[in-house]
């Protein structure tokens, strides 16, 4: 504990005194909160179980010695716990979420509600198929919104999230050249693409050859012509690109690929800008994972869990992986292994069938707003966005002229000898009460910042973050550099020591460590 | 429509900020061609009522686990949560922030995570654990490609007792990522590794308990691994058996891979569950995934931040350790504060609950003429030979309202050997009652 009484107290404008410090360490509302293993009150239990009765061991003596090491809380505890630990983060339910390329948008909870039904969250993927119809015409009905809506044949509905999605499309499109005996090294990957696009190529075995962006931030066509070859096994787009444009040669991108023998591999992480509105399959596209923990609005969960459903060309779907739900005589049939129809499957990606609780919160979620909705949320978000970029154009700087879709990206030349960098900038953002935006991303502009607001906020929430923006560049400008290098100073922590935490990696609680903290 | 703000009027004076006539004029660089005029050719937009009325019943035609006695596990396990887990995830800090990359404004899904990975390392007794992945299968697949990494070899081992779709992954990846693969026959018993590991071997991936329930002593095994250069790789699919059975670090394991569904995760039809991922420190710059570390704020107090991220895609790229961005968290935090709230003495007791349960279970079914236990061990799942194809007895025992168990041929369809094979699983929630019914439905198909 702080020597607080000897602390000075600072007296502020409205003449209200405010302790520098306080005995607890607390701040009002900001709770300091210990790990769970250093409230250990040992033989605790925050549930009651009755002990068996008397049994014969089947363990083979193979029993667990010793303690595991696990602290004992009641539940009182733990539920406080875990409330103050909550209390210490940002999130959509308490405030606007710029973070570029990550489609923070509001998550309904009637999803939460209907993911948690019996008759869904407690099935089990092995149970016989006869007890599970509803659950294969739940899966069924979400293939079918999906594939109207990218226009794509098939939907691989396996793959865990954008990343296992993007391996799913890049082992597709080698599976199908390998099938006609083609075999190709490289795949084309634009600068300013997501850092998973280039790990999976280079997983996959390829060698990752860059595409640089043009002058107005879209692929340089002509470059990427000049790549093309018969060595050439993808391009990996993301359409809209990261920069928040449209990429207008796509169809002429398309036809330059194909001719070449290429696929043509879109990323599909910003597809809420053009849901219900533009489907991929028109495009050209042959090959384009969705985030469901994006469009389609299921919670990000502090990093997951997500849904990377892939929809697939006709030329790549028969090498879709495990399992297969198709339509047969008799109905709709699971198809688990290699056989008849699935010979040439790429195999299993996952264990069982994929993420069934995001299944049935993106279905909600599509089947509320209906093709009506989609088509205006694709609207309201390419609005928002243009609202921002239009509001701060004069206050930040922007890399590229024009409307963009759902993400606006500013670069820094607006904080140009301020001393101030896009770090001290989002920083900044956080004492004013919000998340940064996407920051140093894209790669191919200087100091990126990278906002996407989303259809699900207000023009109430844009008009009051685009008023704190334009104060922030204001005080930027004046040259107020010191309290940009030193935000955030009103969160539960400043600016952490990531150099100290990578050097001397300390990635779990000991009880030794713990000793040794006390003493010092 | 309830999840959109936007007013018509608010539409009308962006639209004059932005300095455009229309919303079609935003949308210009989409080729003429390609934008659709109205909406696509799917049902209009609904109200709550009635898309809740059009969920629950597709819900309505499966049959949930807790409305009959059921004895599925083969990797995932239908256990109690308690109440308070399924309240706290569904704070909305928790369930609608993004992934932590802002340590000032995520301390709390930081530290949960680094109570998590503590929990992780204490359970598999190993030194360090990283911040989840996406299942068991998938955590697999990575520990191979790690092992891979880390031998710079390029051939690992399976056993046969490893459950089928987590080798069907490794296959998969092997194929595409460029990794050799020799996999053991998927039958039941005691397998020899020695002739298999040598100096081109990077791994042996070993389960326990294995598929069929039952549980092995790797550490010579370890040996043999160690003594050709080789990393021990084991797989735990019922990851409550940690706390019962001699851990895989006391075995030598340099890699654990895992499912941790059973702490705190519904069935879920098989997903979202959450994958655990534990090694030794000296491989830690090898490992996928997030990882929290400890460290301190500007004004000296502790806290929390994701680090070692130049092993991951977004800093290294086509350099990465791995491609994989998302993780489990949401699952990762259920599985935290149930193991929380249990603590050593709940989990430990939750732990012989179930073995009890299996036990009690396997003593009735032995006496069943024409039931034969194949175990010699087991925690709470085991495998029983039939007179005839488990796969016929499973859908009679169904239609009878019992969920038996999953036939072997389920998950090898191809291996008649295997067709007789039932796995069957208790846990803390089936009740003597549960056991009853079974033993009768048995009988009854097998007369």
């Amino acid at each position: 504990m702080s020597d607080w009484s000897r602390a000075a107290s600072a007296r502020r404008a409205d003449g209200l005194t405010v302790p520098a410090e306080t005995a607890s360490g607390n701040r009002g509302l900001q709770i300091e909160e210990p790990l769970i293993f250093e409230q250990d009150s040992p033989g605790h239990c925050g549930v009651d179980l009755p002990e068996p009765a008397p049994f014969r061991s089947r363990l083979g003596g193979l029993d667990r010695q010793g303690e595991i090491g696990l602290p004992g809380l009641s539940e009182p505890q733990i539920v406080r716990h875990f409330t103050r630990l909550s209390q210490k983060n940002y999130a959509i339910d308490s405030g606007l979420y710029p973070l570029g390329s990550c489609t923070m948008k509001h998550n309904p909870r009637l999803n939460e509600k209907l993911a948690r039904l019996p008759g869904l969250a407690d099935i089990h993927p092995l149970q016989p198929v006869s007890t599970v119809p509803g659950a294969f015409e739940l899966i069924d009905t979400l293939a079918h919104w999906l594939k109207t809506l990218t226009g794509m044949p098939a939907i691989a509905l396996s793959p865990a999230a954008g990343a296992h999605g993007e391996l799913c499309g890049i082992m597709s499109i080698r599976a199908a050249l390998e099938a006609r005996g083609d075999r190709r090294s490289r795949v084309l990957v634009p600068e300013s693409a997501h850092g998973t696009n280039p790990a999976t190529a280079a997983a996959c075995g390829y060698t990752v050859d860059p595409i640089p962006a043009d002058a107005s931030g879209r692929v340089d066509r002509a470059a990427l012509e000049a790549k093309l070859g018969p060595d050439v096994a993808a391009l990996m787009l993301t359409n809209p690109n990261t920069c928040g444009l449209f990429e207008r040669e796509i169809v002429e991108i398309a036809a330059a690929v194909h001719q070449a023998g290429t696929f043509f591999y879109c990323d599909g992480a910003n597809f809420n800008a053009i849901v219900g509105r533009v489907r991929p399959a028109d495009l050209g596209i042959d090959c384009m994972h969705l985030n469901l923990h994006k469009t389609f609005s299921t919670p990000h969960g502090g990093g997951g869990p997500g849904s990377g459903p892939v929809a697939l060309a006709a030329s790549l779907a028969p090498y879709a992986p495990l399992p297969w739900l198709v339509h047969g005589p008799e109905g709709l049939e699971l198809i688990e292994h290699k056989a008849g129809p699935t010979a040439d499957s790429l195999g299993r990606l996952k264990g069982y069938h994929g993420q069934m609780g995001m299944f049935v919160r993106a279905l909600a979620y599509m089947m509320s707003h209906g093709s009506d909705g989609l088509r205006q949320v694709a609207e309201d978000a390419v609005l928002n966005a243009n609202y921002l970029r239009a509001r701060l154009a004069d206050d930040l700087s922007l890399p590229f002229p024009g409307p963009c879709m759902h993400e606006v990206l500013f670069d820094d030349r607006f904080l140009k000898d301020t001393g101030i960098t896009t770090l001290d900038f989002a920083k900044a953002l956080i004492d004013e009460g919000y998340h940064p935006m996407t920051m140093y991303f894209p790669l191919i502009v200087h100091g990126a910042m990278l906002i996407e607001p989303t259809e699900t906020e207000s023009k109430a929430s844009l008009d009051q973050f685009i008023a704190v923006v334009k104060a922030l560049a204001a005080a930027a400008r004046t040259g107020d550099a010191a309290r940009f290098q030193a935000a955030p100073a009103l969160t539960p922590r400043c600016r952490l020591d990531e150099t100290t935490a990578a050097r001397k990696p300390v990635l779990r609680w000991r009880p030794e460590l713990a000793q040794r903290e006390a003493a010092e | 429509m309830r999840y959109l703000p936007l007013t018509a009027s608010d539409r009308a004076e962006m639209l004059a900020a932005v300095g455009v006539a229309s919303i079609e004029d935003v949308f210009a660089d989409v080729p003429e061609a390609a934008r659709l005029s109205g909406p696509v050719d799917l049902p209009r937009a609904m109200g709550e009522i009635e898309v809740e009325r059009l969920v629950s019943r597709m819900a309505a035609r499966n049959v949930s686990a807790g409305s009959v006695p059921f004895f599925i596990g083969a990797g995932v396990y239908r256990h109690h949560i308690p109440a308070a887990v399924d309240h706290l995830i569904q704070r909305g800090e928790f369930l609608t922030s993004y992934t932590p990359y802002q340590p000032e404004v995520s301390q709390g899904t930081l530290q949960y995570l680094f109570e998590f990975q503590t929990q992780v390392a204490l359970l598999t007794g190993m030194e360090v654990a990283n911040a989840s992945l996406y299942d068991g299968a998938t955590s697999c697949a990575e520990a191979v490609m790690m092992a891979n990494r880390v031998t710079s070899r390029k051939k690992a081992v399976l056993s046969g007792g490893l459950h089928p779709h987590y080798r069907e992954v490794c296959e998969t990846y092997g194929r595409f990522v460029g990794f050799e693969l020799s996999a053991h026959d998927p039958v039941p018993g005691g397998e020899d590794f020695a002739d298999g590991v040598d100096r081109g071997t990077s791994c042996v991936v070993v389960q326990n308990p294995d598929f069929y329930g039952e549980v092995r002593d790797y550490s010579d095994l370890a040996q043999v691994c160690h003594a050709a250069g080789a990393l021990l790789v084991i797989v735990v699919t019922e990851a409550l058996s940690l706390a019962a059975i001699r851990p895989p670090g006391d075995m030598g394991a340099d890699i654990v891979a895992a499912e941790g569904q059973s702490f705190g995760n519904a069935l879920n039809f098989g997903g979202p569950h959450v994958g655990l991922f534990a090694t030794r420190d000296k491989y830690v710059r090898q490992m996928p995934g997030r990882l929290v570390g400890q460290t301190i704020d500007a004004a000296g107090r502790r806290g929390w931040v994701l680090t070692l991220s130049t092993r991951e895609q977004h800093i290294r790229r086509e350099r990465a350790t791995s491609n994989i961005c998302t993780n489990s968290g949401l699952c990762a935090l259920a599985s935290t504060i149930h193991l929380a709230l249990l603590g050593e003495a709940g989990l430990t007791r939750l732990a012989r609950l179930n073995h009890a349960a299996a036990v009690s279970l396997a003593e009735r079914l032995e006496q069943l003429p024409g039931v034969r236990l194949l175990n010699r061990t087991f925690f709470n799942e085991f495998t029983v030979r039939l007179p005839r194809p488990a796969a016929e007895i499973v859908e009679a025992l169904a239609s009878r309202g019992v969920l038996a168990g999953v036939p072997a041929s389920r998950l090898y369809p191809d291996r008649p050997q295997l067709a007789d094979l039932l796995l069957i699983a208790a846990t803390e929630m089936t009740t003597d009652e549960d056991i009853d019914r079974l033993e009768e439905g048995l009988r009854e198909a097998l007369a």
